[in-house]
């Protein structure tokens, strides 16, 4: 048992994480998850209270969506095409129960290979804003995240945001989870794929693949492959050697690393298909 | 905001305030703090959902909620459900039989009800998405999805008349409090003053350990520590006596991960906040033995100084000349198959207390086997078995492994030592490491059969990795032999199995003793051999099924064999199924689908060994018909089934009965819930009970056998249409018992023992079972759905069609997770997110027929079900994916990448 904080302004949220050696909590799901004890170790800095920490909010750039929005917020959001695929990582983040809890923020911070939210926010080409007493900073998500349960955020920062500019948003977007059970599943490989089309071609794809990674990635070369293909034959341009090659998968109880890398591949071709079918 | 701030909540409508930690979960607050035990906590980490609350209306886990979080908030548990009794949708539940031990109905209905509120009538869709967080291990989710769609309905299960209930699907007798939330499980009895219990655990396979300072270590946290050095008996205990090696605390030499080597206990709110990281206990690992292989090689180390080659047991059945046999066959099938271990993950991890009464210790504990457990708790603290009283909780699932001892001996000792009520609650990861699991088997078998399909002879050889400790491995290893030449007429057969120790978890009981594992082997070899032969694989089974008269491998002629019968009702759906598949498959693209099917045999009760139950009924003074049914009932619905024989043997309507728990001093022994041998065994037991007491009303009358009874206003009236007369219970004598009528029965089943060659009448009765899975692989991913299954279970007669099915699309949904996705890995899946069994998403259709082929031997012709509904259905799933797609999956589960690894295989 230790000291619980749950301000209710920021400033007063930051003046504790300055104070250091609080653990953050929200939607407590992993954190609970990862103890067997009755309640939470202190000190605890709760972070549910604060107002500016939650909703999802179109901004002059693009969307904010507060760091301590639960996914089942995000799920119902009136986003744009290009959030289909985050509302839809939003509807597989766990169970309903989890999602009703777990925030955009957690999901990010705990860092997992297999966050279920971080592909499609790779492909939204998704901000990072981060607090302390000493200011504000943004990053990009790719350089947030920085290894299996690592992220770049110093000891006394907090995220208050994720930010997804407007271009991110553009053209159709789609989020495939492979699991070895229907609901309540850890991903053996999940995709998200947007592609942003010019009447049939596509003009610019975004493709980040989880699961198969430290960290979920973007696939740079494979996206630039597809620009200038018609929609309709793009799944079937789609190299998954060079898929398999742009991944680092391991293997462990849920599946062998070559079966992931291969399996990434045919998620991507499926995401494509099912927006060109979609589309039609 | 600081420690102990009161914190307003609005539960369930109330204002109050609770003085609790901010940071503490919402479900201990809801249950410790404010006694609503309704909400269940089955894992601690928003895996199960057993602890589903709504918080403004909207679901989520409490067990992952600090309380703060709840300030101010409404929260709503079961018990705001219909608090004048059960709500619609309670009916409903009990209805459907949607609750069978009912430890997840509370998450279930919380999570139906938010469902409800926005959509009244929701589509099979809508709920089975609502549902998708909730497990549940008993039911496979077809009667939980069934009654929530039917929440507008508003029929009652029967209520039959005297003489009609064996046959009626009435609702079940214990069902109400599992609906309200108000059944008191091992974690839900609190006695005032209890010390709460941990457990020191060895983090190693194998590890030699001593202690340090445990005065000092005590002393500075306040709590007391107890060891193998303060158990007053014999520290070993065993489900089998004759093998007892297993101690309640280890001496000096931990052989598995997760064994306890201390317990530690004082008042609860030091205990929970206790860590163990200073605990003064030095360990010296040791190489661990880890592969039943490997572990009988020459010159390894023994993990039991007298088991030579760490082999346990070794059973063996011979009949005929199988290797002629097999050199004589037109065709032959050699192949081998790997399983693992499996977990039982009931929702209800073990939970109880013990406290004393006089010099009498009492235990109260989830069990499938109340004097079991009485009399192993009694060895190992020394005292005499009249002196520990087992008063059994309601138990939140079993499946086997709550046959073995866990806890008891635990807080035995220390309210022993204290003379102070103790309580342990096991955590999900504490559950999973220290209990049993089902044995991983590594099998071989080569089966022929001639040109025109005739099965000549089989050949089987088994390991069966038992771990580190005997618990069941003795019964795995003779059961095996026994039942894996399938329910088929094999007369050249030989089978050997052994019970290998390794370092790795207890392997005990789990739903089948080993015969799921080998029916795995032998049913897929048959889908291989029919296609040598040329025969439809239906067919095949068919032609070589065992009929009235012919002998088993064991030597042993049956009479009311129903394996045709079973075979025979799945040949219009083979059909059909056979179209479809064959239909969608003519469309070409990556998704094919497959039909396979697969048989089940399942003798009834211990193997050629007594199990004897005995039943209880008498007649209060004023006039009350109590049955004491001592089987206990941990959702398969004993309480139900038995009452039902009693009362159609006594002659007066089930709901007339009042129902007496299992309890060692007030219920005879019923023996233990397993094996598939309560409606058999203890069945039989009641129905003489039934029929000894009827005699003895209708002497008393002077009345013939065909005079109804009727209790009427505290008397007994017995009428045969000419005459009536009136037994006034308040004016005969009263006995020692308390009755004024009383009939105890004792029935053990006619066995005879196995010869050195496996010959002799193991079982009295048997049952049997074919099921049919109908599926689509997805071959590009491996991945595999399970669209339909048809489950033809032979129980000589039914006697309540709900419970049944039930049985079987409970064990569908455990074989379907065997076939698929259960994979225990010992450290790497002590919880219910990494090891994975079927959600409500996952289940396909099932259709259930039952037959009734009678037994000569069981009650009113009854026939054992609960673990037959099993064993068919992975093989089933196996063989349809062969058939879609060519994959043979030769180490289980089939995870996709081992599915698509078979499909690339036989494409090359």
């Amino acid at each position: 048992m230790g000291i619980y904080h749950r301000p209710c302004n920021l400033e007063d949220a930051l003046w504790v994480l300055a104070g250091g050696g609080v653990t953050i909590a929200a939607g407590c799901t992993d954190l609970f998850a990862a103890t067997d004890a009755p309640e939470l170790a202190g000190p605890v800095l709760d972070i549910t209270a604060l107002d500016a920490l939650r909703g999802v909010q179109a901004t002059a750039e693009g969307w904010r969506i507060g760091a301590a929005t639960p996914w089942a917020e995000i799920a119902r959001a009136p986003l744009p095409g290009g959030f289909d695929m985050l509302r839809a990582a939003a509807r597989e983040v766990g169970s309903v129960q989890i999602q009703n809890a777990a925030t955009v923020a957690g999901n990010l911070c705990n860092a997992s290979p297999a966050a279920d939210g971080v592909p499609a926010l790779l492909a939204l080409e998704a901000e990072v804003e981060l607090a302390s007493v000493r200011g504000r900073r943004r990053v990009r998500l790719e350089d947030f995240l920085t290894g299996v349960r690592q992220t770049a955020l110093a000891g006394d920062e907090m995220v208050l945001a994720v930010h997804v500019p407007r271009h991110g948003a553009d053209g159709q977007s789609r989020f495939l989870k492979l699991g070895a059970r229907r609901y309540m599943v850890i991903s053996i490989a999940m995709v998200a794929v947007r592609v942003v089309l010019t009447q049939d071609r596509i003009d610019r794809a975004a493709i980040a693949v989880g699961a198969c990674s430290p960290v979920a990635r973007r696939l740079p070369a494979v996206e630039a492959a597809l620009a200038g293909l018609p929609l309709a034959r793009a799944a079937g341009a789609v190299d998954a050697a060079a898929i398999g090659a742009a991944l680092d998968p391991i293997t462990d109880m849920r599946a062998g690393a070559g079966y992931r890398g291969a399996a990434a591949g045919e998620l991507v071709r499926r995401a494509l298909r099912e927006i060109a079918g979609g589309a039609s | 905001m600081k420690d102990e701030v009161g914190i307003p909540l609005i539960v369930n409508g109330t204002p109050c305030q609770v003085s609790a930690g901010p940071g503490r979960r919402l479900s201990q607050v809801l249950r410790e703090d404010l006694g609503l035990r309704g909400t269940k906590v089955g894992c601690d980490a928003g895996d199960c959902g057993a602890c589903s609350v709504l918080m403004d209306g909207a679901v989520t886990c409490a067990c992952l909620m600090p309380v703060a979080q709840a300030a101010g908030r409404a929260v709503e548990t079961v018990e705001a459900l219909g608090p004048g009794g059960p709500d619609a949708l309670q009916r409903a539940f009990l209805r459907h039989g949607a609750a069978q031990c009912g430890i997840c109905t509370p998450g279930m209905l919380m999570a139906a009800t938010a469902l409800i509120r926005r959509s009244p009538a929701p589509t099979r869709a809508e709920v089975e998405e609502a549902l998708g967080g909730v497990l549940c291990r008993c039911t496979g989710y077809a009667r939980i999805v069934d009654a929530v769609m039917d929440v507008a309905g508003a029929a009652s299960g029967p209520v039959p008349g005297r003489g009609a209930a064996v046959g009626a699907s009435v609702e079940r007798l214990d069902g109400v409090p599992k609906v309200l939330g108000t059944e008191r499980f091992g974690a839900d009895e609190v006695p005032e003053g209890a010390l709460l219990v941990r457990a020191v655990r060895s983090p190693h396979a194998h590890a030699g350990f001593h202690f340090g300072d445990l005065a000092a270590w005590s002393a500075r946290h306040g709590v007391e520590v107890f060891t193998a050095a303060d158990i007053p008996g014999d520290n070993r205990f065993s489900v089998i006596p004759a093998f007892a090696d297993q101690p309640a605390l280890a001496d000096g030499v931990a052989r598995m991960r997760g064994e306890a080597v201390a317990v530690v206990a004082g008042a609860p709110e030091v205990i929970e906040a206790l860590e163990f990281g200073d605990f003064p206990v030095t360990w010296e690992p040791r190489e661990a033995l880890e592969d039943a292989c490997a572990a009988q090689g020459d010159g390894v180390a023994r993990i039991h100084a007298d088991r030579a080659g760490n082999v346990l047991i070794k059973g063996h059945v011979r009949t005929g000349d199988p290797l002629g046999a097999l050199d004589g066959a037109a065709h032959v099938v050699a192949r081998e198959i790997e399983t693992g271990w499996v977990e039982h993950a009931y929702i209800e991890p073990e939970a109880g207390v013990a406290w004393m009464e006089g010099d009498v210790l009492n235990i109260r504990a989830c069990t499938q086997a109340p004097v079991m457990d009485r009399d192993d708790t009694a060895r190992v603290l020394g005292l005499p078995p009249g002196r520990v009283r087992i008063r059994p909780a309601a138990t939140g699932g079993g499946f086997g492994a709550k046959l073995d001892l866990s806890l008891q001996p635990l807080i035995g000792l220390v309210t022993l030592k204290t003379g102070r009520p103790a309580r342990m609650v096991f955590t999900r990861r504490e559950s999973m490491a220290a209990t049993t699991k089902r044995h991983p088997a590594r099998m071989r078998a080569r089966i022929g059969a001639d040109a025109g399909g005739r099965l000549c002879g089989m050949w089987f050889d088994g390991d069966f990795d038992t771990g580190a400790y005997a618990s069941w491995g003795p019964t795995v290893a003779v059961r095996v032999p026994v039942h894996a030449s399938g329910p088929y007429k094999v007369p050249h057969y030989r089978a050997e199995a052994r019970a290998v120790h390794t370092n790795g978890p207890v392997a005990g009981a789990f739903r089948g003793f080993g015969v799921p594992q080998a029916a795995i082997l032998q049913e897929t070899m048959f889908d291989e051999l029919a296609d040598a032969v040329g025969l439809d694989r239906l067919e095949f089974r068919r032609v070589n099924a065992l009929r009235d008269g012919q002998a088993s491998v064991c030597g042993q002629v049956l009479q009311g064999v129903g394996i045709a019968a079973c075979l025979e009702a799945l040949q219009e759906e083979w059909r059909a199924g056979s179209a479809r598949v064959a239909a969608f498959n003519a469309k070409g693209g990556d998704m094919r689908r497959g039909l396979g099917v697969a048989s089940c045999w399942y003798g009834c009760g211990n193997t050629a060994l007594p199990n004897p139950s005995t039943i209880r009924i008498g007649v209060t003074p004023a006039g009350a018909v109590r049955l004491h049914q001592g089987a206990m009932d941990i959702g398969q619905g004993a309480n139900t089934v038995i009452a039902q024989i009693a009362a159609d043997a006594l002659g007066l309507p089930v709901h007339a009965l009042e129902l007496v728990d299992a309890d060692t001093a007030q219920t005879p022994d019923c023996g233990k819930t397993s094996a598939s041998r309560q409606t058999v065994v203890t069945g039989n037991a009641a129905l003489r009970a039934g029929q000894a007491l009827r005699a003895r009303i209708l002497a008393l009358t002077n009345m013939g056998d065909g005079a109804r009874l009727a209790l009427e206003n505290g008397t007994l009236v017995v009428s045969d249409g000419a005459r009536r007369a009136v037994v006034e219970p308040a004016r005969l004598s009263v006995g020692p018992l308390g009755y004024v009528l009383v009939a105890e029965e004792t029935y053990d089943p006619p066995t005879q023992a196995l010869d050195e060659n496996g010959q002799g009448a193991p079982y009295a009765v048997y049952g049997y079972g074919a099921q049919m899975a109908e599926l689509e692989v997805d071959t590009r991913l491996g991945t595999v759905r399970v669209l339909r299954m048809v489950a033809a279970h032979d129980l000589g007669r039914v006697i309540n069609p709900q419970l049944a099915e039930g049985q079987i699309e409970g064990g569908i949904a455990q074989g379907l997770g065997l076939a698929l996705m259960e994979e225990y890995v010992p450290g790497r899946t002590d919880n219910l997110h990494d090891y994975l069994i079927p959600t409500v998403g996952d289940m396909p259709e099932i259709r259930s027929i039952l037959i009734e082929v009678p037994d000569p031997e069981g009650p009113m012709g009854a026939k054992g079900l609960g673990e037959h509904v099993l064993i068919p259905t992975a093989p089933a799933i196996l063989n349809a994916i062969r058939h879609a797609c060519g994959a043979r999956i030769t180490r289980l589960p089939a995870r996709p990448d081992r599915v698509l690894a078979a499909i690339r295989e036989a494409e090359s």
